[in-house]
Order: structure tokens, then C-alpha cells, then sequence
């Protein structure tokens, strides 16, 4: 287990680090807030409607359902990295892991040959 | 010592995080709420000795999970909702559901069963290297097979987008 609290200092010394930039930045900035700044601003032209009433890419939909299928891929990366120098199942397992990558891969490919990575305007 | 200090850090922030999903007005302020909750859970998990579990909460919930929960925040127009009050007055509803889920888990925990639970799965801690020799080598087939399984939702939610734009 004392493997592992590495990680958790980690995690804290970067949240310690992050609350003290923005403590440390609130000392030494300028203060100066008036009701301009908290516009939305864009070229001058001023914005119509709201930002957050759903007006949405369906596209984003795709690549999140990417995201989740390789981020399940990459679970299974965890426990092989871990195991992967075990000598008596070495290879074994190094083989297994690039079959499991491949059919994975040929998942991608027919996304990129679907146009489904490709922006639509 | 050291550890039931950081049980009690993890359980106060998650609790306190949880609040904040309920609480707050804004969607996407309960999201990251709710991913801080999760996170604490996945440290609640490492100290009951299961590494990979916690890996795989982050994984799937912070991860897959929560992409999905702000995907549907963002697509939806959440304007409405915001100033809809979740817990009025006169719906007892959730009150009654959330003390019966606590009476619930006093009655377990002190009622002896969560001893009986425990004593069922009283195995010792599994590391990641003896779960890792063991999925990949006893459980080759099904792991090979969950790429298929993967792949066949990858393909599924690609030809759902291109049907319903064409």
C-alpha cells in the first residue's frame, strides 16, 4: 500500500500547489473589477443569447463515445504494465495486450474512414 | 493511525462534495462536484487494499462516466431545471426514500450483517499483480473478448451518429 501514497502526495503537493498560484497571485494582482469585464466579449460585437441553453454539437457525442472506448482500453493497461515483467508470461501477455490493441485499432481506423474524426462545419 | 486519518479526510470530503452535487444551482458545478466525490471514493477504496478498483473508479466513473454526465448537461438546455427547487417542501418523497436508504445501513452495519457480509468475502487483499497473472492468463479468452465488445460499440455509436445526419 505505501506503494500507492507516493501517488497520493502527488495529488496533494499539485491541489497545494495550485490553491497557492491563485492565493498568491490574489496578493500581488490589481484590483480593479467593474461590470464591462464580466461580459462576454468577442471582436466588439456583442453576444446574442445564452451560452448555455443546449446549443450543442451532436458531433462532440462521437468523440466522447471515442474517449470511452479507449479509456476502457487503457484500464486494462494498468494491470499488464504491472505484470509485464513477470518473466514465466512475458510474452504471453505482450502478445495478448497488442491483439486486444489491434481489434481496438480497427475500431479507429473505421472511425477515420467513416469521416467520423473529420469537423463538419 | 496514519490511515484513519485519511479515512476520515476521503469520507468528510466526499460527503461534503456529495452535499455540493445536491446543492448547487449550477449543472456543471455538480459535475465537478461529482467527480470530486468520486475521486475520494477511489482513495476510499486504496485504503481497503484494492488498487484496481480505485484505478477503475477513476477510470470509468471520473472518466467515461462523467464525459457522459457533462455531454448531457451541455446538450440539454439546462436553464429550467436550474431554478426548479429538487427538494421542496411539499415532495416527501425524497426524504423518505434517502432515511429509509440511512435506516437501512444503520440496521446492516449494527444489526451484525455487515459482519456476515464480511466473513463471505473475507479473502485476503488481492494485489494487482496476482488480479493481472490472473486475467491474463486463466481469463485470456474473455479478455481478448472484451476488444470485440468494445469494438462492436464503437462501430454502433459511429453508425448511429452518420444515420441520423444523413
Amino acid at each position: 500500500m505505501a506503494d500507492y501514497l507516493s501517488i497520493l502526495f502527488m495529488a496533494g503537493f499539485a491541489a497545494f500547489m495550485a490553491c497557492m498560484v491563485l492565493f498568491v497571485g490574489s496578493l500581488f494582482r490589481p484590483r480593479n473589477p467593474y461590470s464591462e469585464k464580466l461580459s462576454p466579449w468577442e471582436c466588439g460585437m456583442e453576444p446574442i443569447g445564452e451560452a448555455d441553453t443546449g446549443h450543442f454539437r451532436v458531433h462532440f457525442f462521437i468523440i466522447a463515445i471515442l474517449f470511452i472506448v479507449f479509456d476502457v482500453e487503457i484500464l486494462y493497461l494498468f494491470p499488464w504494465a504491472v505484470i509485464l515483467k513477470e518473466p514465466d508470461i512475458s510474452t504471453l501477455v505482450f502478445i495478448e495486450m497488442f491483439i486486444f490493441i489491434a481489434v481496438l485499432t480497427v475500431g479507429l481506423a473505421y472511425a477515420w474512414a467513416k469521416g467520423a474524426l473529420d469537423w463538419i462545419k | 493511525m496514519f490511515e484513519e486519518l485519511l479515512f476520515i479526510f476521503f469520507s468528510a470530503t466526499a460527503i461534503g462534495s456529495a452535499l455540493g452535487v445536491v446543492l448547487m444551482r449550477n449543472p456543471v458545478y455538480c459535475a465537478v462536484s461529482l467527480v470530486v466525490c468520486l475521486f475520494q471514493v477511489a482513495g476510499l477504496f486504496m485504503l481497503l487494499r484494492s488498487p484496481f478498483l480505485a484505478v477503475v473508479q477513476v477510470f470509468i466513473y471520473v472518466g467515461a462516466v462523467m464525459v457522459l454526465f457533462l455531454f448531457a448537461i451541455m446538450l440539454l438546455d439546462m436553464k429550467q431545471i436550474r431554478y426548479e427547487r429538487l427538494f421542496s417542501a411539499r415532495g416527501w418523497v425524497p426524504y423518505a426514500v434517502v432515511a429509509g436508504i440511512a435506516i437501512e445501513f444503520v440496521a446492516v452495519i449494527y444489526g451484525g450483517g455487515m459482519d456476515a457480509l464480511m466473513k463471505v468475502g473475507a479473502t485476503k487483499a488481492v494485489d494487482v499483480k496476482t488480479f493481472g497473472r490472473v486475467l491474463f492468463t486463466e481469463y485470456l479468452f474473455p479478455f481478448e473478448v472484451i476488444s470485440l465488445l468494445l469494438l462492436v460499440a464503437m462501430v454502433g455509436a459511429i453508425v448511429m451518429v452518420k444515420r441520423s445526419r444523413g
